[in-house]
């Protein structure tokens, strides 16, 4: 088993969910890794305060996909004042593998994309109180 | 040989380092630390103005290092120039040459295999003099058409040709002395980027004739820090200095200045001694070793690595199907992983190979691809080394299958 190439992490990159076009959305945003060239797209759909759906678009690696799809399952039902305040934290958590310094912004590049479209941040997410 | 290199005998977890890396840049034989490291223990004084013994004999390295180099390309030393890196060496062409040569309705003509060192300084060129930058296409077997070359030179405009000597991507060997000559007859200057073809080719200066030949220090066994411009001794002439402060000047009063004489006019400031005394170090293992003899055991190496990669489930290989055609790297995708996930499987095994676009964007956008995965050979590399890529790769699969 290897630490970083998780089943899950596979299944994910491989299966990645809620990826797709909402041509009708409140909220959209695209982002470029420059490490890779790699490009993520978001939209968003807002319904009572909340993020009523969501999908990726674009291409990457596994680790990149998989954060997307993954925390793509999280976003979706989540209050947007609690969406818009995640950090880099949040999202290592969920993937749950160890990240090197070298893959970092691959594992952020979805939450990056996200802020960026709910907020107009589109700064890397900080590490918490950072 | 591997034995002059000490990184290579390094152990890595337990494993033998596997480096595939050295488009990137090289490793360095011991004599090229040695002779960076006598020289800071012997010898470290400023140059070209100490009358002391010791300053004497940092100017008989440095300018010695500079002699050989020119000797070794066979080029005139005073028009042979230490910059920091290719990009510093263009840069110094983009600034002084192109911005007081280029003229509305100009052209200069580069391609898409350049390196992003070769494209973004005549992206800001060009906008500076309202000249036009223009593109080479890649053929889809990873070369340039001469024809495209000729129809782009008989449009009249092309005030400059700027074309790499070897593809960091593709490995693409450019016939560069026919270039720079359908260059002249179409009165367009040529520079030619020397980065990857210095390192691993027999590069004779005098035959190419090109106007400007960058190349740089740490790809050619040298350390980082510096870079070579040779260049056109009349063009030098004309041409205003680049940077301006020490060492450039012959006078200085208070509202101007006169030039030093080539090739220090182009050399400002404390210039990097220690490097270019390694760079000349470099520059005589190489020339002990004997460049046909490289070439030859990287031609070999690459014709190895291209058929056990050909053989491979799943590997798809960019740039000129033969080793005649091409350098010591090879780049290839694995279908259904991305070259990151490839570069990062493959370093459990101690194989290093870079996946990016490797500065080169616009010929990803040709190859349709947003990166690649890349493995390169110095003349340490041995056929060892890409059975051990071939492994790495195939446990890679077996994680993504699994």
């Amino acid at each position: 088993m290897d630490d970083l190439y998780r089943d899950f992490i596979l299944e994910h990159y491989k299966r990645p969910r809620n990826f797709g076009e909402l041509p009708a959305h409140d909220h959209d945003a695209h982002e470029v890794n420059p490490l890779c060239g790699d490009e993520l797209g978001v939209q968003i759909v807002v319904a009572d305060g909340r993020i009523a759906d969501l999908r990726f678009q674009g291409h990457g690696c596994a680790i990149s996909q998989a954060a997307a799809s993954m925390a793509s399952e999280e976003l979706i039902g989540m209050q947007l004042d609690e969406a818009a305040t995640l950090d880099a934290g949040w999202m290592l958590d969920l993937l749950g593998i160890p990240i090197s310094a070298t893959r970092r912004k691959c594992a952020l590049l979805s939450l990056k994309v996200v802020r960026h479209a709910l907020t107009g941040d589109g700064s890397w997410p900080g590490e918490p109180d950072s | 040989m591997r034995a002059d290199f000490p990184i290579l005998g390094r152990e890595l977890e337990g494993g033998r380092l596997v480096y595939l890396d050295s488009s990137s840049t090289s490793q360095k034989p011991a004599a090229v630390l040695e002779a960076m490291d006598d020289y800071y223990r012997n010898h470290n004084a400023n140059i070209h103005r100490g009358v002391y013994k010791l300053a004497q004999e940092a100017d008989a390295l440095f300018e010695g290092a500079r002699e050989r180099i020119a000797a070794f390309l066979r080029w005139p030393v005073a028009s042979t120039i230490f910059t920091a890196n290719v990009t510093a060496a263009i840069n110094l062409v983009a600034y002084a040459w192109a911005r007081t040569n280029l003229r509305p309705g100009d052209a200069v003509l580069i391609s898409e295999m350049e390196h992003h060192s070769n494209i973004v300084p005549w992206q800001l060129a060009t906008a500076a003099t309202g000249a036009q930058l223009r593109y080479l296409e890649v053929s889809p077997d990873g070369t340039l058409s001469l024809e495209q070359l000729d129809a782009e030179l008989a449009r009249g405009d092309v005030a400059l040709v700027a074309l790499t000597h070897v593809s960091n991507v593709l490995g693409t060997i450019n016939p560069v002395a026919e270039i720079v000559r359908r260059a002249h007859e179409a009165g367009a200057l040529a520079l030619i980027d020397g980065a990857q073809a210095v390192p691993q080719l027999e590069v004779d200066l005098a035959a190419i004739d090109a106007d400007f030949y960058a190349w740089t220090g740490h790809k050619a066994l040298g350390p980082t820090g510096v870079g070579v411009l040779h260049a056109r001794a009349q063009l030098l002439e004309q041409m205003p200095p680049f940077l301006s402060g020490g060492d450039m000047i012959a006078t200085v009063e208070a509202q101007r200045s006169t030039w030093n004489e080539l090739p220090w006019k182009f050399e400002a400031g404390t210039s990097m001694i220690a490097e270019a005394v390694g760079l000349g170090a470099a520059i005589d293992y190489l020339d002990a070793l004997g460049m046909a003899n490289v070439r030859a055991h990287e031609h070999a190496l690459t014709a190895y690595a291209l058929a056990r990669l050909q053989a491979t489930d799943g590997v798809s290989l960019f740039g000129p199907p033969s080793a005649d055609q091409r350098g010591g790297v090879v780049s290839f995708a694995l279908a259904g992983i991305h070259p990151h996930d490839v570069a990062e499987l493959l370093s459990r095994s101690n194989v290093c190979i870079r996946a990016s676009h490797h500065c080169a964007q616009p010929l990803m956008r040709r190859l349709g691809v947003v990166a690649t995965a890349r493995a390169s050979f110095g003349p340490y590399n041995v056929a060892a080394d890409v059975d051990a890529l071939i492994e790495a790769i195939e446990r890679a699969q077996e994680v993504f299958e699994g």
